[in-house]
């Protein structure tokens, strides 16, 4: 590879990000960059509901815009932003990580990337015709009584958005199966690639029936069939079964890319092999299995009998424990290792403090006695903001400052990024850690008046969620500062052992120039650096790779 | 780089650099991508079934009666056009290229004989969409049915006419038959089930 070739490395036009193109990278970046754009749009909503919230009346808004708000937040932040941001972080990484020039099926791909902004403005267009209104679970009857065409909208988003995923799954599990290169088995695979793997088998497994439900609704609400209307003989807690068959494995596709993204930042940046690599990759398909089997925790107050609740109670508090052999590696991965605590590394801990944070409560939840207790208070508002904002979007932010130079081949700016992750974690624990006294005081969710009592507590939540949105500056200024005089990063800034590191920054269209070479087991840093027979030890290798750039 | 991976891996290095580098272009990776799309879509007929199960065992008055000549013809019908199919399949695996255009120009009569078969049943039936729950299971899942016997309908008669016009396919070259027949067997196999819950139970 000569000089001429790192130059040509990853030549694009920034034109090539507007258009239907099939090569991996770029739809990564386009679905990256799509997620980004509508967790602003998520997070504008969210701040106008915690203004509303600042004060008992609901003065801010009208309780129907209320209502409107928080359904669009937690639509747009859980279907168009954390789930497709996993899916950009796989369309990027997977071919890099296993060595192969794309997707198995990239025009595939590029049919799924754009599916996400058409979904993404069919909803946002409900705005217009009355947004839906209830909640992102979208419960019938209230769901069929409450403007219809935005409820319609909503409808079509989720199916089109879901074939995406589904889609995207397909391609995930085929590439990862069948264009690893050939002396990469499934046990020297990097650990990302085993979560997208758990995550892609959830997705084929529990996506396709929510479209079941969906479909179902839709006729209810547009052809007068009564599938889930009381009134006309059917049933709303069949539509809350097949719900939450896929809602709630939908946390973990929402979280295991993330947990992939973790276990790959923290050996790179502790400068050591991760800690139980096998119990990782398999915790995360016992995640899956037990995922799909647990559903009915969220109905514990749907009138289900007290056996079956047993049962969803003890199979819940089960996944605790592959969570568990994940938290534990992660901290053994740390243990004693030489810390660089640089910006992608600080996020990885917020991720495992909050997320660490988020799994207790999610057990306190699990316990029926407790959960009728707390349900629908700010209690489950605050579980659920440590996982999927603690866990996922800390573990994203993480993500996006450890592959940043391999995407742009210059450096992040550190400074900017460290205030960055000082103030999300602040503003966040801010936001969110009150919002379980308030549930536990008896504050319900999806209201926009409340009783005076929770006032002080309240305005808390909305300083802090101020904070949180204020911290998006430094994030984009280090970004921005990267790109205009970043440090040029060379092919392996962090001296990391995946084989994406091997490429140059960024990589080429084609990936790689020759079949990259596996240099040693993904993960294995500071062991065999003095091999017996005299050989230049891997760290060297490493440290030269790094000065080449 | 280039060199210090030449001076640690050097045997690897070269050993690798022969491997066989194309990776695309192999059906089996294709096949398996149907194959996990298949899976998805039994999923999402798993969801319509098991609302259609709930609601026979706790709704009251659920089950109506149902005229059983037009789908048990149509039952047989389809079943029969899966062989008929795989005929073709065969065919072609020996290069018999007329082979497989005459069965699989057969499977697509067959499939376009069931639809005709649900159109006349929709149009003698005694209740509509919205009359009760039943009637909407009824339409709702045979309807969702029949679209996908009308995909995989239209997926035989593109394999036809690849065959006819671009003369595609040979014994060393037949995805597109292998998925086709795949996605029908498929279909026929959900019909069965269908046909059991709705029609027989
Ligand atoms: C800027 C940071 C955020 C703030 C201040 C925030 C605030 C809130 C608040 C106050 C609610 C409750 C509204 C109510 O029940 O009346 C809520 C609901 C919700 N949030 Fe967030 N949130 C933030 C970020 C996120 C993120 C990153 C996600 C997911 C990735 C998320 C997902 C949800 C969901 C699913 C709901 C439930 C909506 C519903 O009940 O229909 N939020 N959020
Ligand atoms: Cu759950």
């Amino acid at each position: 590879m000569s000089d001429a070739t790192i130059h040509h490395g990853g030549d694009r036009k920034w034109t090539d990000y507007f258009t239907f193109c099939t090569d991996h990278k770029v739809i990564g970046i386009q679905y990256l960059v799509t997620s980004f754009l509508f967790y602003f749009v998520g997070g504008a909503l969210a701040e106008v509901v915690r203004t509303e919230l600042a004060t008992p009346d609901p003065d801010f808004v009208s309780p129907e815009v209320y209502n409107q708000l928080f359904t669009m937040h937690g639509t747009i932040m859980i279907f168009l932003w954390i789930v497709p941001a996993g899916a950009a972080f796989a369309n990027y990484l997977i071919p890099l990580m296993i060595g192969a020039d794309d997707m198995a099926f990239p025009r595939l791909n590029a049919v799924a990337f754009w599916m996400q902004p058409v979904g993404g403005i069919l909803l946002i267009s409900s705005f217009f015709v009355g947004a839906p209104q209830a909640g992102w679970t979208s419960y019938p009857p209230l769901s069929l009584i409450s403007g219809k065409w935005g409820e319609e909208l909503w409808i079509l988003c989720l199916l089109i958005l879901g074939t995406a995923s589904i889609l995207g799954a397909i391609n995930f599990v085929t590439t990862i199966f069948k264009m690893r290169i050939p002396d990469m088995d499934i046990h020297s695979m990097p650990l990302f690639c085993w979560a997208m793997l758990a995550t892609s088998a959830l997705i084929l497994l529990s996506t396709p029936v929510l479209a079941a439900a969906l479909i179902l609704l839709s006729f209810d609400l547009m052809a007068g069939t009564a599938f889930f209307n009381p009134t006309g003989g059917g049933d709303p807690i069949v539509y809350q079964h097949l719900f939450w068959f896929y809602s709630h494995p939908a946390v973990y596709i929402m979280v295991l890319p993330f947990f992939g993204v973790i276990s790959e930042v923290l050996p790179v940046h502790s400068r050591k092999p991760i800690f139980g690599y096998r119990a990782i990759a398999y915790s995360g398909l016992a995640i899956s299995f037990l995922g799909l089997i647990v559903w009915a925790h969220h109905m514990f107050t749907s009138g289900t009998p007290g056996w079956l609740r047993m049962f969803f109670m003890a199979t819940t508090m089960l996944v605790a424990v592959p969570t568990g052999i994940k938290i534990f590696s992660w901290c053994a991965t740390l243990w004693g290792g030489k810390l660089q605590l640089n910006a992608a590394l600080l996020f990885a801990i917020g991720f495992l403090s909050s997320f660490l944070m988020g799994g207790l409560t999610g057990v306190m939840l699990a316990a029926a006695p407790f959960d009728i207790h707390v349900h629908d208070t700010y209690f489950v508002v605050g579980h659920f903001h440590y996982v999927l904002f603690g866990g996922s979007v800390f573990a994203l932010f993480s993500g996006v400052y450890h592959w940043y130079p391999k995407v742009t081949g210059k450096m992040y700016d550190e400074i900017w990024g460290k205030i960055h992750f000082v103030m999300t974690f602040v503003g966040f624990n801010m936001t969110f850690l009150p919002m379980h006294y308030l549930g536990m005081q008896g504050m319900n969710r999806r209201i926009a008046l409340y009783d005076p009592q929770y006032q002080g507590i309240n305005q808390i939540c909305t300083w802090g969620s101020y904070i949180l949105a204020l911290s998006t500056l430094p994030f984009l200024v280090s970004m921005a500062l990267g790109l205009i005089k970043g440090k040029v990063a060379g092919r392996n800034p962090w001296r990391a052992l995946t084989l994406e590191w091997q490429t140059t920054s960024p990589p080429e269209i084609e990936n790689f120039e020759e079949m990259p070479v596996l240099w040693a087991g993904p993960y294995e840093y500071g062991i065999d650096t003095e091999s017996e027979d005299g050989d230049e030890d891997i760290e060297d290798m490493l440290t030269e790779v790094a000065n080449v750039g | 780089m280039q060199s210090s991976v030449t001076t640690t891996n050097g045997a690897i290095a070269s050993e690798y650099q022969e491997a066989p580098t194309e990776q695309h272009g192999h059906a089996d990776y294709r096949m398996l991508g149907l194959v996990f799309f298949l899976v998805a879509e039994t999923m999402i007929f798993m969801g319509l079934f098991a609302a259609f199960v709930i609601y026979k065992v706790t709704v009251p008055d659920f089950t109506k009666e149902l005229e059983l000549l037009v789908p048990t013809i149509n039952s047989v019908i389809l079943v029969s056009s899966s062989f008929v199919m795989h005929k073709g399949q065969s065919a072609i695996k020996n290069d018999d290229v007329k082979g497989l255009q005459l069965w699989f120009g057969l499977t697509a009569l067959m499939g376009a004989v069931f639809l005709g078969g649900q159109v006349f049943e929709y149009s003698n039936m005694e209740f509509g969409l919205t009359e009760h729950l039943f009637g909407s299971c009824f339409y709702v899942l045979t309807g969702f049915h029949g679209l996908h016997v009308t995909a995989g309908l239209l997926f035989t008669l593109a394999v036809l006419w690849r065959s006819r016009e671009a003369g595609h396919y040979s014994s060393s070259s037949h995805f597109g038959v292998e998925a086709a027949e795949l996605y029908w067997h498929f279909v026929d196999v959900v019909w069965l089930v269908l046909f059991l819950l709705v029609y027989l139970l």
